[in-house]
């Protein structure tokens, strides 16, 4: 009778598990590799069903509220703890001295937070309408404006959530298409060899001495402005690209030349397969692991390739908004002081380009198990 | 080397070419809608005065001709050669490069033997978070911090290279202090993510090396702690640290342009911006390839420097 899998002791199973599963293993001995997995997760699914976590739409504006501060949400109200959380209403007033107008925290108006209350339509995922909001308030008369509005009266954290659908699907697009870049030319280079690999080489090295701001600004200064925004979408993505996929290229060519003279690779080529079988089939998935942190290392970089851009007003234009493009209003000093919240993006660009670090980290301590 | 800076010119010169439409298009649109009327003919002649009617190739064997002679042609913007424009702000660039760079490792290297000599120690744990932060923290944000923290608290504002006594008078000593007083913060704010990159690499290398034999065995013979980590592990893990001026170089140049953009530093970067945004092409072309040609300079320099650290590095004949 064969035996079952679970009957088997923990050193027979380690014998027998696959490489993925000590690599998963190893990872999860990781701790700050888990904590970014977590953060990732979390802030991927916000950005995917962001109309659905933030409490109003994109643009809708509030001409009464202008560069309002983050409101605070509280449990005691001085007298007694409420078990439900609350925001105090806004007072608006003038400065008596600068005449700037200011809004004090008005402690008699007392609205509560509903979780899953009716509010703005949209369509999530772009198919089924609705109205449900993670969190808001069901007394119409109340604002929510936890990460505070913007010169023109919108709610910031509604945009950040927004923002964070561009600003962190450009990564894994950006990724995608310097992967395929990476991988073709990477492997010719590396399973050519000769001539083309120098010429293949020397291309890299070239773009790698060229400063990359200053090149992405000059490219994507050249994206017509008549583009809609998801062309211009695909349009900075693609330059940011044209330097990605260097590193990339370098890896897979180094794994190729190294892996290249190795026995099962000569016994496929006895065995009459074709070339591009034998790198499909057998060169890639032996340093897939390779890959995957390399992959990971550089979608931060993406990230803040793309928020740079946009920072600098080249990069994803309006209506569409990324964290780039809100922190383009933290531009001036002056606007800065009377409204740090407006730094609130940077806190997230942060705290995912840190995630993604770890997470690369860990699975590169963990990507070659049998060490 | 040269193939090299062929390469940029190329590169540049597709910059100067991509926009659609050029720079007379729009100035000659901005004519007409001031009132200024345009026939074919002037045209023709404003195309011809420019070079702009001749084929692609023409015209970049021209501008490279005219380069080589030290005509990087005209900024329509400003109605000015685009050398009379770059010139002093592309030394400045240069000297927060370099000071930049020298920062990065004056702070870095020690860091990096600190933490490598006490690995896992408090103050190992403490660089280790920094310099996470640091590579995770773009330029501009933290220009952003510093500008709010220094006008809030300090009330003075954190930007520009010059006070504004000083912005348009000719060198002086004064001038000179006064650049000294204002340097800094962009420095510090350039620096963070090469510093922070500078100490990873150190403190591998080094750790790589202490683990080596010989350092056990210059132990055993009893060479002091002190001796024995400067003369042989320190000197070894620093030439890696040199080799990697190269791609130190472009980042540094990279984020220099986006702090000068933020702080207002009269360096190339707000000078790329606003030709960019004003399809001024000649000029942001002439800047994104000057600033590639002084990398490529700075990466043969610290090829030359590794030679001259590394004995083991020597010019071999091919063949042998």
């Amino acid at each position: 009778m064969p035996r079952t899998r679970d009957k088997l002791t923990a050193e027979q199973r380690y014998y027998l598990a696959t490489q993925w599963q000590l690599i998963w293993r190893k990872l999860k001995k990781h701790k700050l590799a888990l904590i970014g997995i977590t953060v990732l997760i979390i802030l991927y699914a916000t950005a995917l069903f962001c109309e659905f976590f933030s409490p109003y739409s994109i643009s809708k504006r509030f001409p009464e509220y202008i560069y309002c501060q983050p409101q605070r949400i509280r449990f005691f109200d001085g007298k007694s703890i409420s078990f439900r959380p609350f925001v105090y209403g806004y007072q608006r007033d003038r400065d008596a001295v600068t005449l700037r107008r200011i809004y004090r925290i008005d402690e008699d108006k007392k609205y509560y937070i509903y979780l899953f209350v009716h509010g703005d339509e949209y369509k999530i995922c772009n198919i089924l309408p609705m109205d449900i909001h993670f969190f808001g308030l069901k007394d119409q008369k109340g604002v929510i404006f936890i990460f505070g509005t913007d010169k023109l009266g919108r709610d910031l954290f509604s945009r950040n959530v927004y923002a964070a659908r561009v600003s962190l699907s450009i990564g894994l697009v950006g990724v995608a298409v310097s992967f395929i870049l990476g991988c073709l030319f990477g492997g010719i280079s590396g399973y050519y060899g000769g001539a083309v690999d120098t010429v293949i080489q020397r291309i890299i090295e070239f773009l790698l001495s060229i400063p990359t701001i200053p090149l992405w600004m000059a490219l994507s200064a050249a994206l017509p402005p008549r583009w809609s925004p998801l062309k211009v979408y695909f349009g900075i993505t693609v330059i940011l690209s044209v330097i990605g996929w260097t590193g990339l290229a370098r890896v897979v060519r180094g794994k190729f030349l190294e892996l290249r003279e190795e026995d099962f690779i000569m016994a496929a080529e006895i065995s009459g397969l074709r070339k591009g079988q034998i790198i499909l089939r057998h060169l890639i998935p032996s340093f897939t692991s390779y890959l995957i942190v390399n992959l990971t290392l550089s979608i931060p970089w993406m990230i803040l390739g793309e928020t740079s851009l946009s920072f600098l007003g080249l990069g994803i234009r309006a209506p569409a908004v990324s964290w780039g493009v809100l922190l383009k209003d933290a531009q001036n000093v002056r606007t800065l002081v009377h409204a740090p919240w407006l730094l609130i993006p940077g806190i997230f660009v942060v705290v995912t380009v840190l995630a993604f670090n770890f997470v690369g980290d860990g699975i590169r301590d963990a990507a070659d198990p049998y060490k | 080397m040269l193939i090299v800076l062929l390469a940029v010119s190329v590169v540049a010169f597709i910059i100067i070419q991509l926009p659609p439409g050029d720079y007379l298009t729009s100035m000659i649109s901005r004519l007409r809608s001031m009132g200024v009327a345009f026939d074919q003919v002037q045209i023709r002649a404003f195309e011809k005065q420019y070079g702009l009617d001749l084929p692609i190739y023409v015209q970049y064997f021209k501008w490279m001709w005219n380069m080589l002679h030290g005509d990087f042609g005209k900024s329509l913007q400003w109605n000015a050669p685009v050398r009379e424009l770059i010139g002093e702000r592309l030394l400045l660039t240069v000297i927060i490069s370099v000071l930049t760079l020298l920062f990065a490792y004056v702070v870095a290297i020690p860091i990096g033997i600190y933490s490598a000599t006490h690995q896992y120690s408090l103050a190992d744990y403490g660089f280790t978070v920094l310099g996470f932060i640091g590579l995770a923290t773009p330029n501009f944000l933290l220009a952003l911090i510093l500008m709010y923290v220094f006008y809030k608290y300090f009330g003075i504002s954190a930007g520009g290279l010059f006070s504004i006594e000083y912005q348009l008078a000719p060198w002086s000593m004064a001038k000179f202090l006064d650049l000294l007083k204002h340097l800094p913060i962009p420095i510090i704010v350039i620096g963070t993510a090469g510093t922070a990159s500078i100490v990873r690499v150190m403190r591998g290398c080094l750790l790589d090396e202490l683990r080596k034999q010989y350092v056990i065995t210059a132990r055993a013979k009893g060479v002091s702690e002190k001796v024995l980590l400067f003369k042989y592990p320190v000197r070894v893990a620093i030439n890696p640290i040199v080799s990697t001026i190269g791609w130190t170089l472009p980042v540094i140049v990279s984020g220099e342009t986006i702090t000068a953009i933020v702080l207002n530093l009269p360096t190339t970067g707000p000078l790329l911006l606003q030709a960019l945004l004003f399809e001024d092409m000649y000029l942001a072309g002439s800047i994104v390839m000057l600033l590639t040609f002084l990398i490529v300079i700075g990466t043969l320099l610290s090829d030359i420097l590794l030679v001259w650290m590394d004995p083991r590095i020597r010019y071999v004949k091919r063949g042998i």
